[in-house]
């Protein structure tokens, strides 16, 4: 069949048969060759991954709530449910709260630190190195290490205990401002701070690294220009490199969007739920849901919330990078 | 046209590799079943549990030397892992020989599911009926068929104290509610944190309140309250979520970063006096080489005095082994006062069977097999032993948002809400 194609397609839509079928041949059989090559891992992603997808997405509608599968249709009803629990309007709200503070500190601390280094100072491959250093843990080891250092009886608070100050860190259940929202007390659990910490600590190599990178693609000739026509280097730093760079801050913001939207490890390690629920996350509720009650149904909505949460991001960072490519 | 038949074939061949990449894993794993290897599943991998699981596997070896156990124990998070393996397992097809499953509403699961088989034959065949206490029996059972072997016995409604704090305020163990709260308010007043909590995983707080609940309502509404005889937002349920909101706040502030251990070891170095734990805190104490009686004192929780919060482990025969005949040779060996007797001591729990010898364990379990065989046993419910995990995970749920709200109205009507799940 393959064979019969290839030959008769050229001659029929081609209008100069002469100079044409030659290279169209070659580049089709190319095709076919590439496809071929391309198929196992297409069809494996397709399985794997999409397939996968599409039966967590399956089974959130089901009334699959016990050990024993009854895949029967139950409508949004999980979502439902699951809206007014307090326990997840608690994890939107952490969720929400982390991301924006997890991802503004990363952002911010990282650039500096990039500027910093970029001074062409002494030593520089050794900051660099240790500041990327904590980027080679696993969250697992960031969480149990983070743990004992904010731990409110061990750690440096036995240093603050000492100049008077009383902090509680994770264990805080103080909501700040507190604004009443459905269920919940809307508003920054203070106890997330120490995990923003935890996870900042962890991440913020990343966020340099890709920073100098940036800086570095800067040509010096720019500057060397702005500097020529009497802009202080504070200007230089907002007009020229700072535009420059917002490439680069999209890419992080990216990347850590979609860390911080599915954290679970470091959350698992470090502080558990918390009381009240202060410092849960959809991720651990979804573990915890269905592997520990065998709610599939529930913890598969709870997925594909997740899902959907990371695809607000992705999505349109895809899209932009398309146009960008043509 | 050579090329051509390279393309072809390169498909061909891509689509094999394929084909046989899904069919090799299938194969795999049914050859597994067949060679006869007794797969004992548990998540006993560090510690005592492991020691003792190795001990039990050694006596039956002994009793059966041609037959190979392979030890697959999964580790981490006190099973929830394993339980995850476990879950996936049996759905697909591939049940382990004998599995590690809390005895009570845990077991059950499994048995609603048609997923187990009685075993009330090897019950008759060595004459266990009388050999394990009659409640025991029936929280393994469903409707007179026996589904499992309880192996070991942990008591969970003990409050142990620190003897030294004890001794130098001139306290005496609280008996009653009343007594705790002026034995608390005493230590209170010299500084002392009076009642340790770690409920970074909220189970230990659930601990608590059942406790409570069966001080204040005794075993048999205690028990009624998971059959639906009793309502949640009776007297006694709301006078024992008084109770709980009073013990909390005599805790220690940081209870949210600590495990049990950590509460435990409060009292262990005198930072506090007082935890409700189960007796597996005992054997933490003794690797910690603390002495009982002498460093740490032990008492059951307020008013439960004569009641024995039950968990246990047991072991049953799943649908689907291929192996069947083996699989119940080792049950045997299981419920044997020889395995039993072989385990318990390792693993500092107390065994199952009521005529085991109690010169092969300590000092605190002999006391506890002493009562074990005379008390009114209860299942514990933060250990799924008393009602379904899906009515446990909103009950730890209400339980992890009280110990910081601390409204009782609301906490009732949690419990109430969530017993819909009881009757599934």
């Amino acid at each position: 069949m393959a064979e019969a194609n290839l030959q008769n397609t050229p001659a029929r839509t081609q209008p100069n048969p002469k100079t044409r079928p030659k290279r169209k041949k070659i580049r089709s059989t190319d095709r076919l060759l590439a496809i071929s090559f391309l198929l196992p891992s297409i069809v494996a992603v397709a399985v794997f991954v999409y397939g996968f997808i599409g039966w967590t997405g399956y089974v959130s509608l089901s009334k699959w709530h016990a050990i024993l599968p009854d895949l029967s249709f139950a409508g949004l009803e999980n979502y439902l449910t699951l809206f007014q629990n307090f326990r997840f309007q608690s994890d939107l709200r952490n969720t929400l709260i982390f991301t924006i503070l997890f991802i503004a500190v990363v952002a911010l601390l990282g650039q500096c630190l990039a500027v910093m280094i970029d001074k062409k100072i002494k030593a520089e491959s050794l900051f660099r190195n240790i500041f990327l250093f904590p980027m080679a843990l696993s969250f697992i080891v960031t969480g149990v290490v983070w743990r004992w250092v904010l731990n409110p009886s061990s750690g440096v608070n036995l240093l603050f205990d000492k100049l008077g100050w009383d902090l509680k860190w994770y264990t805080d259940t103080t909501i700040w401002p507190g604004i009443e929202i459905g269920k919940v007390t809307g508003g920054i659990p203070i106890a997330l701070i120490a995990v923003v910490i935890a996870a900042v600590w962890q991440m913020t190599g990343f966020s340099l690294a890709m920073y100098l990178a940036g800086l570095r693609g800067i040509p010096e000739e720019l500057k060397e220009a702005a500097r020529m026509d009497g802009a202080s280097e504070f200007q230089i730093y907002r007009k020229i490199i700072l535009p420059m760079l917002r490439p680069i801050t999209l890419s992080v913001i990216i990347i850590m969007a979609h860390i911080s939207l599915k954290i679970f490890d470091l959350i698992y390690a470090m502080t558990g739920s918390g009381a009240n629920f202060v410092t849960d996350m959809p991720g651990v509720y979804m573990f915890e849901t269905t592997f520990r009650s065998h709610n599939y149904a529930e913890g598969g909505a709870i997925a594909i919330i997740m899902l959907l949460s990371v695809a607000i991001f992705i999505v349109p960072y895809l899209i932009h990078s398309r146009k960008g490519e043509q | 046209m050579k090329k051509k038949w390279g393309i072809f074939a390169a498909i061909l061949l891509t689509f094999s590799m394929i084909l046989s990449a899904c069919s090799s894993t299938s194969g795999g794993s049914s050859d597994k079943d067949k060679s006869g290897k007794l797969e004992i599943f548990s998540w006993w991998t560090a510690g005592g549990e492991a020691d003792g699981l190795k001990a039990l596997i050694k006596v039956f070896e002994k009793k059966q030397p041609d037959l190979k156990v392979n030890n697959a124990a999964v580790a981490g998070g006190a099973g929830t892992n394993a339980k995850a393996v476990l879950a996936t397992r049996m759905q697909g097809g591939d049940p382990p020989s004998t599995f590690q499953v809390h005895g009570g509403a845990e077991l059950m699961a499994w048995v609603n599911s048609d997923k187990m088989q009685p075993l009330n034959d090897l019950y008759k065949k060595n004459g266990w009926d009388d050999k394990f206490p009659k409640e025991l029996i029936n929280m393994v059972s469903k409707d007179s068929k026996i589904y499992a072997i309880p192996v070991d016995i942990h008591r969970g409604n003990v409050l142990f104290y620190n003897k030294k704090i004890f001794e130098d305020n001139h306290l005496e163990a609280p008996k009653t509610f009343d007594d705790f709260f002026k034995v608390a308010d005493k230590l209170k007043a010299k500084g002392i944190t009076p009642l340790a909590l770690g409920d970074k995983e909220i189970w230990p707080a659930t601990m608590l309140f059942e406790n409570i609940l069966l001080g204040k309502l005794g075993p048999d509404k205690y028990k009624a309250l998971w059959t639906g005889g009793e309502p949640f937002d009776s007297p006694e349920v709301k006078e024992s979520a008084e109770i709980f909101k009073k013990m909390l706040g005599y805790i220690n502030d940081d209870h949210s970063s600590r495990a049990w251990q950590d509460a435990s070891q409060l009292v262990a170095d005198g930072k506090a006096a007082m935890n409700v734990m189960g007796d597996w805190a005992a054997g933490y104490y003794t690797s910690l080489n603390l002495k009982p009686n002498k460093d740490y004192g032990w008492i059951e929780t307020p008013e439960s005095d004569g009641d024995f919060m039950v968990i246990t482990d047991t072991f049953g025969l799943p649908k689907g082994v291929k192996n069947e005949g083996d699989v119940k040779k080792f049950l045997t060996v299981l419920g044997s006062v020889e395995g039993q007797d072989a385990f318990n001591p390792l693993k500092g729990s107390i065994p199952a069977r009521t005529d085991a010898d109690p010169s092969k364990y300590d000092d605190y379990s002999k006391d506890a097999m002493k009562d074990f065989k005379s008390d009114a046993l209860t299942p514990s419910l933060a250990h799924g032993s008393a009602a379904p995990e899906s009515y446990l995970t909103k009950v730890n749920q209400a339980v992890n948002i009280f110990v910081t709200q601390k409204n009782v109205d609301q906490f009732i009507q949690s419990l109430k809400d969530a017993s819909s799940e009881l009757k599934k």
